[in-house]
């Protein structure tokens, strides 16, 4: 498929290889996401979910098998390469928003944009404001990560993914952390960037409600994808 | 701004107990160093100003006469005492040649030829020994800073004009103007006006040192344009050892610095340098272990950070340069504080260590190039002392960073 975001093939995990405790998390994972999908990776705990989102937030590096991101072999990248392509690419909304506390909101939104360029300018503050403004944060632009509630910490870390405008968006248990209304709140912004920025989405969620409404569910079980890999 | 210097000053902000501690650390450690420097360099500029302020950094003489056995090689004859020679009053030979030579040498700022002997000072009945010093006032005021210790009249000795001492000048109880006669063993002698009088510092040269003209000196001491000794004024005080014997190798003259002649006056000093640096690279070395172990601490700290960032596309070597930015930060503030305390001690200094009549003891020597080098040190030792924690940042697994709470 020409419009292929991601791709995996025969990925294989393991942990503390060549020593008597090794074990394998994954076990062969074939997977596709294509531009712009809205996709939701379920399945239980210990299934093997994060360690996926990590190494396809080149955050890990697969045992074997072969990662692509918008077509581009990553296995043999070192670590400067895994990371421009991170950079460029990708765009993460952790469970625990994870911003810097010692920055601003708007600032935490104008990182990913200063880490690729190496400095500030105003072009990106506009687009950062502008960001804020989309969900709904634009009064709180200036106010630290922990005058924030949790709800608007979650927009300020959407915000922040889609900064550098990424093809591809990881989401791990973005509304896990909030009740049901603001992740309600949240889940649909994330659907409004998706339709209007065309950004492709991989959320990682335990809600099925939330799952049931993604284009389509990978679901994940023992290491093994058990369904919806395309 | 750099992102690199955004992030190191945000975290540094964060972080404010730490920073400003290890800060106050650095300025210390600074305030001590620049000020113990300037301590022991002003200590002894004041001790090397005292002990040469009258004497010259050189004194080139002709070689000593030797005796020379005039027996035949190769008879089985062996002279079993060779006595040594007495040594009569030589000129240099010649010494113009020699001086034009000595005022083109790199490293030599001041050159005097002069013609000295031993000589009577009688006034009435009242005789005394002294050492006739025939110079070119001119010539001489650039090696020593004569003039500086003048107490009466100036330093211009010429014609029959002469500058004594003020201890001879109570010996033979003369006063400004007065005549005095200079007498020598090969019974020459003239008839001197006393137009100056000095006082060096120390007793036995007031009593001793006359000065006259060149032209006067060789006369008496039967040298017609000869002299006995080329004094020097070098450039590097501490290399005057070195200019001397490559002037000695040169010329096959007797040159002797004043390293020689003050050889425990440098013994001195020279430990007192190596206490000073002592002390100066053991601060060093504390405000860099200062510093690197609150930056280990503080990336422990920022684990999660790190590892934000890193997701974000921020290089290990961005990373890296964040805390090696952090330390030369701390650095440079903490130098520039404590150099800013260093320079109110040492004001401080002047003004209430007195020695027993209230005259300032000595002032410490602030230089602007010890502070440029003090900077300069401390933000090496910063950046350096940042190298382990920004490279333990740098290698951090961003994965594993995220989930550290």
């Amino acid at each position: 498929m020409s419009t292929s975001v991601l791709s995996l093939a025969d990925v294989h995990k393991s942990y503390n290889v060549g020593t008597a405790v090794e074990a394998e998390v994954l076990h062969g994972i074939d997977l596709e996401l294509a531009a712009g999908e809205f996709v939701a990776l379920i399945g239980p705990s210990g299934s093997g979910k994060s360690t996926l989102l990590n190494i396809i937030g080149l955050l890990e590096r697969p045992t074997s098998g072969k990662v692509r991101i918008q077509g581009e072999e990553v296995t043999a990248l070192d670590d400067t390469g895994l990371t421009r392509l991170r950079g460029r690419t990708l765009g993460f909304i952790f469970q625990f928003h994870h911003l810097l506390p010692a920055f601003s909101a708007l600032e935490n939104v104008l990182m990913p944009l200063v880490i690729e360029r190496g400095r500030r300018d105003a072009e990106m503050r506009e687009r950062a404001a502008a960001l804020l403004d989309a969900v709904g944060l634009a009064n709180a632009a200036e106010k630290k990560p922990a005058e924030l509630s949790g709800g608007m910490q979650q927009r300020v870390a959407i915000a922040r993914a889609l900064a550098v405008r990424p093809p591809l968006v990881l989401a791990d248990e973005p509304t896990g952390n909030l009740d049901t209304h603001t992740g309600d709140d949240v889940f649909a912004l994330m659907r409004r960037f998706n339709e209007q920025h065309g950004s492709a989405f991989l959320i990682v969620t335990h809600d099925p409600r939330l799952a049931a409404r993604c284009d389509r569910r990978i679901e994940l079980v023992d290491g093994r994808v058990v369904a919806g890999a395309r | 701004m750099p992102f690199e210097f955004l992030v190191a000053l945000r975290f540094l902000r964060e972080g404010r107990m730490q920073t400003l501690l290890i800060m106050a650390g650095v300025t210390v450690g600074v305030a001590v160093v620049v000020f113990i420097t300037a301590l022991i360099t002003g200590l002894q500029a004041n001790l090397v100003q005292r002990t040469l302020g009258s004497q010259a950094h050189i004194v080139i003489r002709p070689p000593e006469e030797v005796a020379r056995p005039t027996l035949d090689r190769a008879s089985a004859d062996i002279a079993a005492r060779v006595e040594s020679r007495a040594q009569r009053l030589r000129s240099i030979d010649q010494w113009e040649a020699v001086f034009a030579r000595l005022a083109e040498t790199p490293g030599i700022v001041g050159a005097s030829p002069m013609v000295s002997g031993p000589a009577f000072a009688s006034r009435g009945n009242a005789s005394k020994s002294v050492a006739i010093l025939g110079v070119d006032a001119e010539l001489y005021r650039k090696v020593v800073s004569i003039e500086d210790d003048m107490v009466a009249g100036r330093f211009r000795p010429s014609g029959t004009d002469a500058v004594i001492g003020i201890e001879l000048a109570r010996d033979l109880g003369v006063a400004m103007g007065d005549k005095i006669r200079l007498a020598t063993a090969g019974n020459r002698e003239d008839l001197v006006t006393v137009v100056g009088m000095f006082d060096v510092g120390t007793k036995d040269l007031n009593r001793r040192w006359v000065f006259t003209s060149m032209k006067l000196a060789q006369n008496l001491l039967d040298l017609p344009g000869g002299v006995t000794n080329i004094d020097l004024t070098v450039s590097e005080l501490f290399g005057a050892e070195a200019t001397a014997r490559t002037i000695a190798g040169q010329t096959g003259l007797l040159a002797e610095s004043w390293m020689q002649t003050n050889a425990q006056l440098l013994s001195a000093l020279r430990a007192q340098t190596a206490s000073t640096l002592t002390i100066r690279v053991f601060v060093t070395l504390i405000v860099a272990l200062g510093i690197a172990s609150v930056l280990v601490v503080s990336v422990v700290q920022k684990q999660k950070e790190i590892g934000i960032l890193r997701a974000m596309g921020a290089s290990q070597g961005r990373i890296l340069r964040v805390f090696l930015i952090q330390g030369g930060l701390v650095a440079v503030v903490g130098s520039i504080l404590g150099s800013a305390i260093a320079a109110a001690l040492v004001s401080l200094f002047a003004r209430f260590v007195r020695s027993a009549d209230g005259s300032a003891l000595f002032t410490p020597l602030l230089e602007p190039s010890l502070f440029f080098t003090t900077w300069l040190v401390a933000l090496a030792t910063g950046v350096l002392a940042a190298t382990l924690p920004a490279r333990r940042a740098a290698k951090l697994d961003p994965a594993q960073a995220i989930r550290s709470t």
